[in-house]
């Protein structure tokens, strides 16, 4: 933790984006998080991205449960909505926020125990519902902020700090997510923002759930050589399969491909999602295929990072559900109470 | 890139920008965290230390430091370092116990210091301590040389003045003041073991126009009218003053002239304002005088009636900036020539070294120029015995070169005198680092950077100002602008030291630097990396901190030009493979060596 808050004064060249602000302007307050924490370089990492998206910060909100992850919506875009709910229930909030307001760009930050531990039940859900939203896992593989014990995502042998190794076996939010029925599934790392900030762009402008399980080494309690969720061990063992490069709408395409290598995925919004896939027998529009693919590399000890599935003409649970094109907060008093004739005739509907 | 060689004394000297543009070196962030601390006594000793004359250069140095402030490059006003000298002057308690002790038994060495300007006196109070027999020279019936006869009452205050030079001459020198030295053979001829030159740049430039001759009685050379005035000679001008020339010397004319009775004061310059050599805020306070400043006009004819001038006729030029040399060329603007009405015109258009009273023949050799043939080191001359320092060195500069020049000139002097090489054993450079980590959040030094605009200097009401040379323009910062102008320094000494072996490349450090300095990538050739950085690094003066090979095969790369020393990265280090650690740059001096 730091006493001394971030100068306001930044780079004389720093540049700003198409509605005039700079990447400053979409940080938050400074971190209290342990000096190292990988969720600094998460909270870094959506900064950069919503600069880049230059989607101005009062169009964010962001949702999170309790736990290290979730006080990481205060380090960033600190001029947006923000709701810190109870542990394990910020899908819940979630839902709610994004039915309400169905404009707003939702941001969910969730940890391993958040999401994996006490609202595992609503995570599955939330996935289940297709809740038009990014839902960014910090994955440490501990629990941090009560000093180290291991958390549900913690790999069976993997060890304690102490030496002592874990007998559990770990639940795998992504393989949970694929199963369930997101439509946009990814995993990186912390420590490499040059795949996780597109990926955090991609999340955002994809329609439907938009799950990243970023796993964010915890320096205190999980950074040694018995884990699997350390600095050392991701840069030996992290293998991406599937690069996506993200490009704006109406931003000219600079980088060369080899033919056969690409693949093109139109966003809702005009831009495209240039996936690079590594290894040219991956398949990341085939679910089940994703699913083996991370089941297998599980079982060698690889963990696979990247844009793993995505379904770009999923629907959300707006178009699920039918609901009116309007924000609530924009509808007026007549729209949103038409009176008990109305309610009369809803009745009436289900005799 | 090669890793940096941070061992290099070089290296982190050249980050703590004021330090390295200063010719003395002055250490300014040390002595202004001791301002802030309101330890002004030992604020004021670093500066004696390194440039001698404190309270002096404080109010009239040149300040190379401030335009090369890091603050300057963050898009705002350098520290007013300059001033906070001043301060620590104003302000200091009894330096006396601070001073060095002069053996009562000498070492049996004699040594001449011909003139009695900064660059001699600094010689003199860097040799004393040694136990050298100190002989002074000066044709002036006081030491301090151009200090006391050129630099106006209004600007350096006598006390001032005296104050600082007697602490050298009460150190033991041998004063033989209103000595005309008028040959160098003679000098030599006296047999001292060795010879220190410095009598500055004596001669005013005089321009040969039409009228010249005629109007003689009513042109007087800029340095030695000021000069006639700081003696007391001078007490009034009368009517019309045209002051000529652009420089420093000028300016105090035309402010001098204001407070001695001139009916109006214009100064003429030849070139363009921006190109003037007087210091920015030299001019900025003879405008706020009201004195008028009139470019691009040189000189034609002094126009002149039975012997009387009555002005001068001025040509309309313009500047062209020539493409190729990049330098400024004055075209005509074919407006007819203009005629301004004068009584006495001050000639301030330049000086120059002048040595007459050195004979030609004697083994010391002159350039074309005529100034002494010199080792840019050792300023020894061709006569191995007689050295050169301040104005008489290489032509007219400053009062902190001849502290520069000085301590280089006694360094040469004590080695000649013990029979040693004036190159081979020559002292080195050195760096110390030492960590200001005081305990988990906690450093040694102000971290926190203050965005506080430069601070406004007050200044004796006008009026006052304007009728009494001897009243003091600028006041100076009292105590609590003093400390909030000093919290203003970034601590450039305080470097950014980074630890490979214990990097987990977290990029923490990366994510919080406030000024993007910090980037974690492949290695590549310097013109390559600076343009793949988290921040353009454009800047070429300024280096890039380069690490050995990481782990994952990519090196830190840290831009040095906008680094706020603000100690963030080593803050959210987990490892302390970041430190803020204190460079103490050793410029060898005599007495801070055992040489």
């Amino acid at each position: 933790m730091t006493f001394v808050a971030k100068p306001r004064v930044h780079h004389p060249l720093l540049p700003t984006n198409e509605i005039g602000l700079t990447r400053r302007d979409y940080e938050g307050l400074v971190s209290t998080l342990c000096a190292g924490c990988g969720h600094d370089s998460v909270s870094a990492a959506i900064v950069q991205a919503c600069a880049e998206l230059a989607i101005p910060p009062h169009l964010f909100a962001k949702v999170s449960g309790i736990g290290c992850s979730s006080k990481t919506p205060s380090y960033f875009l600190g001029n947006s909505h923000g709701f810190n709910s109870v542990h394990g229930r910020m899908p819940s909030v979630a839902t709610g926020a994004n039915l309400a307001n169905r404009e707003l760009y939702c941001i969910g930050v969730s940890g391993d125990g958040d999401s994996a531990s006490i609202g595992i039940g609503q995570f599955a859900h939330i996935v289940r519902r297709r809740i038009n939203m990014l839902y960014i896992v910090d994955n440490n593989g501990t629990y941090g902020l009560t000093k180290g014990q291991f958390s549900a995502t913690n790999d069976k042998g993997s060890t304690s700090k102490k030496g002592v190794p874990n007998l559990y076996e770990p639940i795998d939010l992504v393989s949970m997510a694929l199963q369930i029925g997101a439509s946009f599934v990814a995993r990186s790392f912390s420590g490499d923002k040059t795949q996780l900030v597109p990926l955090i762009k991609a999340g955002l402008l994809h329609r439907g759930f938009a799950f990243i399980d970023v796993i964010s080494p915890c320096v205190a309690f999980n950074n040694h050589n018995g884990s699997t969720k350390s600095y050392d061990y991701l840069r030996t063992r992290g293998a991406s399969v599937v690069t996506a490069d993200f490009i704006a709408a109406g931003e000219e395409i600079t980088a060369d491909y080899a033919p056969g290598e690409v693949e093109t995925v139109h966003m809702p919004d005009g831009s495209q999602l240039r996936l690079r896939k590594l290894d040219t027998s991956y398949d990341p529009h085939n679910r089940a295929h994703a699913l083996e693919h991370v089941l297998e590399a599980q079982q060698e000890g690889e963990v696979v990072t990247g844009l793993l599935y995505v379904d770009p003409d999923a629907s959300d649970c707006h178009e699920i559900l039918d609901t009116v094109e309007t924000p609530l907060n924009a509808l007026g008093e007549e729209e949103l109470c038409p009176g008990s004739d109305a309610l009369e005739r809803i009745n009436a509907s289900f005799r | 890139m090669k890793a940096t060689d941070i061992r290099d004394p070089s290296y982190f000297h050249k980050v703590v920008d004021c330090q390295w543009a200063c010719p003395a070196h002055t250490p300014v962030p040390e002595y202004i965290r001791l301002i802030a601390e309101e330890r002004y006594t030992e604020a004021f000793m670093i500066n004696w230390e390194s440039n001698v004359f404190p309270g002096i250069l404080g109010r009239t140095c040149d300040r190379p430091c401030e335009p090369a402030c890091r603050r300057v490059r963050t898009e705002e006003k350098p520290v007013a370092i300059c001033r906070l000298k001043r301060v620590a002057a104003d302000h200091k308690g009894d330096i006396g116990p601070y001073l060095p002790t002069v053996p009562k038994r000498k070492n049996g060495k004699r040594i001449a210091m011909l003139g009695a300007g900064p660059a001699s006196l600094a010689v003199a109070r860097d040799l004393l301590p040694f136990g050298y027999e100190i002989d002074m020279f000066d044709r002036d019936p006081a030491g301090g040389g151009m200090m006391r006869s050129q630099i106006p009452a209004f600007r350096l205050p006598a006390d001032v003045l005296e104050e600082e030079v007697d602490i050298i001459l009460d150190m033991g020198v041998n004063a033989r003041f209103g000595y005309e030295i008028t040959s160098m053979k003679d000098m030599l001829d006296m047999d001292y073991d060795a010879y220190f030159v410095g009598t500055g740049a004596p001669r005013g430039r005089d321009l040969d126009l039409p009228g010249r001759q005629e109007v003689d009685a009513h042109i007087s050379i800029g340095i030695d009218w000021l000069s006639s005035v700081a003696f007391g000679h001078t007490t009034s001008i009368s009517g019309k003053v045209i002051v000529m020339g652009g420089g420093n010397t000028a300016m105090d004319c035309c402010r001098t002239s204001k407070r001695v009775g001139a009916e109006s004061v214009t100064v003429v310059v030849r070139s363009a304002f921006e190109v003037m050599k007087a210091s920015e805020w030299e001019k900025e306070e003879a405008m706020d005088e009201n004195i008028p400043i009139v470019n691009n006009r040189p000189p034609k004819e002094f126009v002149h009636e039975n012997g009387k001038l009555k002005g001068v006729v001025f040509e309309c030029v313009t500047p062209v900036r020539d493409e190729s040399s990049g330098r400024l060329r004055y075209v005509p603007t074919g407006e007819p020539d203009v005629y301004m009405e004068c009584d006495h015109i001050l000639m301030a258009i330049g000086q120059e070294n002048h040595c007459p009273w050195i004979e030609r023949d004697i083994g010391l050799e002159f350039d074309k120029w005529d100034c002494p043939v010199l080792d840019e080191v050792t300023l020894q001359s061709t006569h191995p015995k007689v050295f050169f320092g301040g104005d008489s060195a290489f032509g007219p500069e400053n009062i902190i070169w001849a502290s520069a020049h000085a301590h280089q000139a006694a360094i040469s002097i004590h080695l000649l005198c013990q029979g040693k090489d004036l190159k081979a054993d020559r002292p080195p450079e050195g760096v110390n680092l030492i960590s200001q980590k005081m305990g988990v959040h906690e450093w040694s030094y102000d971290a926190e950077h203050d965005p506080a605009k430069r601070f406004i200097v007050p200044h004796a009401e006008k009026r006052r100002a304007l009728g009494n040379i001897k009243v003091e323009v600028e006041l100076g910062f009292d105590r609590a602008l003093g400390f909030k102008e000093a919290q203003r320094c970034l601590n450039c000494d305080v470097q950014t030291v980074f630890t490979e072996g214990l990097c987990i490349e977290c990029d923490a450090c990366v994510d919080i630097c406030p000024m993007d300095c910090i980037t974690f990538t492949s290695n590549g050739e310097e013109t390559d990396l600076r343009e793949r950085l988290t921040a353009p690094a454009d800047n070429a003066e300024q280096d890039l901190y380069v690490s050995q090979t990481l782990p994952t095969g990519r090196v830190m790369v840290k831009d040095e030009d906008v680094c706020l020393h603000c100690g963030l990265c080593a803050e959210r280090c987990p490892t302390a493979a970041w430190d803020m650690q204190k460079s103490v740059v050793h410029i060898p001096q005599l007495g801070t060596y055992s040489g």
